[in-house]
């Protein structure tokens, strides 16, 4: 196959970005799309010129590291699928790609199409968590939890913090990723202690770090590629009015 | 070096190695083996609540082991240090771990107990690992089941509401415990968050996107780490009372492989230049049940779950060469060898056996798929059984990603799976306590030998990391801390000083090079040749051939190698060339313990040991040793020398692994 590929180049997040066009003669269909990143990064190299700097590693579609906007949509246009795991065969020969960056105010570009995504740690550091010290745990079968529950709670804790979410979303906000924490958790007896403060001061945070308001759009459900649906923010809306008539404050 | 310094004895191996004295464990409890970690706790030295914070650990890598271990001694209040190289700590690779993690649980009533865990992991491991260290894994997977599930990590449930629990290749018992296909995302995600909880509490300070470079030995012991910054290239040092290695393996030293294109040696590598010793780095684990190789350009290799071995079956077509469509072979025409060979386990005999019979297959010419290298997997029988839902239900998320990958629909025709290189059992030497041979350096996780001898059974690594991290580091580190206080030390001690010119140096050496060919190049190139004599069957004559190769690969590489940019940013092909150069290093002490190693043991399979009927061929007598290999290129002779620590079984007896 033959593509043409127009990648996002910025030398560093104070540099002025621009798209760059590169032609590829050699691309074949069972490559992924990183597969043929690397293929173009060779390229580069040997001419001298600075290979396109791209997030990755597990490459097995679950680490959540690879983010890049292919034709406008982020992870491209196989649905519940990482830029990883995209194969080159959804493409046509002779097609024209565009390769660009997560495009949010929370997520800065560090160089081409890596972007600074740390704020989601910090989102998780305001209570995404279970508050357990090692070594005091009950015997695990001494709490029961419902099938259904323990079903549900699983499709949650997928989301791989990829990001996706945040840069389809013309708000930026990360509505999606903080659910899927608050729904996880609190679909759980192990969670319901903390439920209450969880959201509130997980949503909280993610307003303080420059993420958007969430208006319903459900970009971020249609991109997501491990299928959050958008009835998790519908949860995590549910905990925090609870929250809210309860009288819990964010801390 | 440290505690080592005996002058090497005798020249071996055609002058490719040197005999150095033998070393032994000397921390493990002299009591009956059950007893061991309960006495070893109650012996360990604890530290006044009021002087933790005063000290500060290092632990690189957040994968299960560093996470968990960094998140253990942060709640305990000592002043944590945390390094991963990826941007965040929840992308260590150990969120890719599929299949489960074992636990002598006995919820089915099915036999299982810690002795048989123990006992099933010895035997697995092939008689090569330490009883010790086993014993404590298979005790302390209770308590991990307990922890994680309090942490809110999902784990498959039955409809009494009780977690469910399946079995795994190599075992006969019930015992793994699983979250769908994505057991170890769910494990990690439990560490992480237990991390940023302690990172909120301030008593974890992380440095994410950070490359540890150096570790830092003064005055005896490890007192620190030189780091790169990946996103400014800046380089630091980080002084501390302890330093954990929480690394993870070396499995991309094959360029092609299971493992994050990340997973590199380095931090351990360049801890064994530093005189720690690294143990049995020939033992590494293919795995039976990867998606084959498609073309020239591939990046790594997909592993399916090994739990599909529970419900596919294996087989190639009776006829050689025969090309037809599977779904066009009759069932009288297929050879489903596993269960023709290894009646007693079929499809669930260990990774080891299971390797090895498809590389068998292919070799005579059975293989299916593209250049012969495959044999599939087929669920025709359990779709048939159990119905589609139920096959999707278990194994829904392999099968789409298979299908991803292949553009074939595993529903409709059977999968096709070859082995690929997936953990590595070798690592860095490391006593009971986890201590590396130097001072105030643990190591923990699939970063150090331990546990798993000459073969890792299924869903015990993710046992492993999380044992090491939650239970074993948190006992050990502080008992070693109570040695302290250490003299204090700072930027201007010698080696610090020492350390960061040595980094800097190397990184101008690299980049300086300005040579023709890429970083991937030479990586391929490498990874080819030790698949080739150092993968799935090792021989005298293919060992030597890469012996003599690698040292003019490696002067190649530093002299010809092409980095484009400089060394003060963000820059992944300076990061891949150091990473690189020391997997070339590595690769040469690979061979050399392979070559060394005059036996066949678990995933170690040297053609010139076998029983008539092609199984591995175990030398008790002359290998039932760890071989400890210390760094001797720079020192007199300039051959890496071998320490050997004798393994004594006394609860586990060996016998030959018969899985018929």
């Amino acid at each position: 196959m033959r593509i043409t590929l127009r990648v996002w180049r910025q030398k560093n997040a104070d540099a002025k970005g621009k798209m760059a066009k590169y032609k590829l003669d050699d691309v074949e269909e069972d490559m992924s799309f990183l597969e043929m990143l690397d293929v173009l990064n060779e390229k580069l190299i040997l001419q001298g010129e600075d290979p396109v700097s791209f997030d990755h590693d597990c490459r097995e579609g679950i680490c959540g590291s690879c983010a890049m906007v292919i034709n406008g949509t982020p992870h491209g246009p196989q649905k519940n699928t990482t830029t990883c795991q995209l194969h080159m065969r959804h493409f046509k020969d002779g097609d024209t790609i565009d390769v660009e960056p997560w495009r949010a105010r929370a997520f800065p570009v560090i160089k081409d199409l890596v972007t600074d995504r740390s704020a989601f740690d910090q989102i998780i550091q305001a209570g995404g968590y279970v508050s357990v010290n090692t070594g005091s745990a009950p015997e695990a079968h001494a709490t029961p939890v419902d099938k259904v529950s323990a079903d549900d709670a699983f499709d949650a804790a997928t989301c791989i913090g990829c990001g996706a979410c945040v840069a389809a979303c013309p708000n930026g906000s990360s509505m999606l990723f903080t659910s899927a924490k608050v729904t996880h958790l609190g679909l759980l007896p192990q969670g319901q202690p903390e439920r209450q403060t969880r959201a509130i001061n997980m949503l909280a945070k993610q307003d303080e770090l420059d993420f958007g308001g969430c208006t319903n759009v459900g970009a971020c459900a249609e991109v997501c590629p491990k299928g959050i649906p958008l009835a998790s923010i519908s949860q995590l809306n549910h905990d925090v009015l609870g929250a809210t008539l309860a009288g819990a404050r964010a801390d | 070096m440290s505690e080592l310094q005996q002058e090497p004895t005798a020249l071996q191996g055609e002058g490719r190695w040197l005999l150095g004295d033998p070393i032994a464990d000397e921390r493990a409890p002299d009591s009956p083996v059950g007893d061991r970690w309960s006495d070893r706790k109650f012996s360990a030295r604890l530290v006044n609540p009021a002087n933790r914070r005063k000290m500060t650990a290092i632990i690189v890598g957040t994968g299960l082991a560093g996470g968990a271990a960094a998140a253990t001694l942060g709640e305990a209040g000592y002043h944590v240090k945390s390094f991963c190289f990826q941007d965040s700590p929840r992308r260590a690779h150990s969120i890719a771990a599929q299949g489960g993690i074992n636990a002598a649980k006995n919820y089915r009533n099915d036999g299982d107990s810690i002795h048989r865990l123990f006992y099933d992991t010895v035997k697995g491991g092939d008689f090569r690992s330490r009883e010790s260290n086993v014993h404590r894994l298979a005790e302390v997977s209770l308590n991990i089941i307990d922890q994680c599930v309090a942490q809110g990590v999902p784990f498959a449930r039955e409809y009494s509401g009780l977690l469910d629990t399946r079995s795994f290749g190599g075992t006969q018992v019930s015992r793994t415990f699983y979250a769908r296909g994505q057991t170890g995302q769910q494990l990690l995600l439990g560490a992480y968050s237990a991390l940023e909880r302690q990172i909120a509490a301030g008593t974890v300070e992380m440095h994410p996107r950070t490359e540890m470079l150096d570790l830092i030995v003064a005055d005896g012991r490890a007192r620190g780490i030189v780091t790169r910054s990946i996103l400014t290239g800046r380089i630091e040092t980080h002084l501390a009372d302890v330093v954990v290695l929480c690394t993870g393996g070396y499995g991309n030293v094959y360029y092609l492989s299971t493992n994050a294109k990340g997973s590199n040696v380095t931090a351990a590598w360049r801890a064994h230049k530093r005189g720690a010793l690294f143990a049995n780095p020939c033992y590494t684990q293919i795995h039976p049940t990867c998606i084959p190789v498609s073309g020239e350009y591939q990046s790594k290799l997909t592993l399916m779950s090994e739990s599909l071995r529970n419900d596919g079956r294996v087989w190639v077509p009776k006829e050689r060469g025969d090309s037809r469509p599977p779904n066009s072979i009759p069932e009288e025409e297929r050879d489903y060898y596993l269960e023709r060979q290894y009646p007693a386990f079929g499809n669930l005999v260990p990774r080891d056996i299971a390797s090895r019979a498809a590389k068998n297959m292919c070799d005579a010419e059975q293989g299916v798929g593209p250049g012969g290298l495959g044999v599939y997997l087929d669920f025709k029988d359990a779709i048939g059984r159990l119905g589609r839902h139920a096959v999707e239900a278990k194994y829904g998320n392999l099968f789409e990603m298979y299908q991803r990958i292949t553009g074939d629909d595993p529903y409709e025709v059977p999968m096709r799976i070859y082995p690929a290189i997936h953990y590595t059992m070798g690592g860095l030497w490391v006593d009971y306590d986890l201590r590396s041979t130097i001072p105030g350096l643990f190591v923990g996780g699939e970063a150090n030998f331990s546990d798993h001898g000459a073969n890792r059974l299924g869903a015990s690594a993710l046992m492993q990391g999380l044992a090491d991290g939650y239970f074993v580091l948190p006992t050990t580190v502080p008992n070693y801390l109570a040695d302290g206080p250490f003299d204090p030390i700072d930027e201007s001690h010698p080696a610090v000083v020492e350390a960061v010119e040595a980094t800097k140096g190397r990184i101008d050496k690299l980049l300086s090079a300005n040579g023709n060919r890429t970083v991937d190049s030479f990586h391929r190139e490498l990874g080819q040749l030790i698949w080739d004599q150092c993968g799935m069957a090792r021989s005298k004559e293919g060992l030597e051939k890469a012996l003599d190769r690698l040292p003019s690969l490696r002067e190649e590489f530093w002299r010809d190698v092409k980095i484009v940019g400089t060394g003060d940013g963000f820059n992944q092909s300076l990061e891949k060339a150091g990473r690189v150069a020391d997997f070339l290093e590595l690769g040469e002490l690979m061979c050399t313990d392979a070559l060394h190693r005059e036996e066949s043991c678990g995933g170690h399979f040297r053609v010139e040991h076998q029983t008539e009927d092609g199984e591995a061929q175990r030398d008790d007598e002359n290998f039932a040793y760890v071989a400890a290999w210390e760094y001797g290129a720079d020192k007199p002779g300039g051959k890496p020398i071998l320490h050997k620590e004798d393994l004594e079984f006394s609860y586990v007896h060996p016998s030959q692994r018969s899985y018929k």
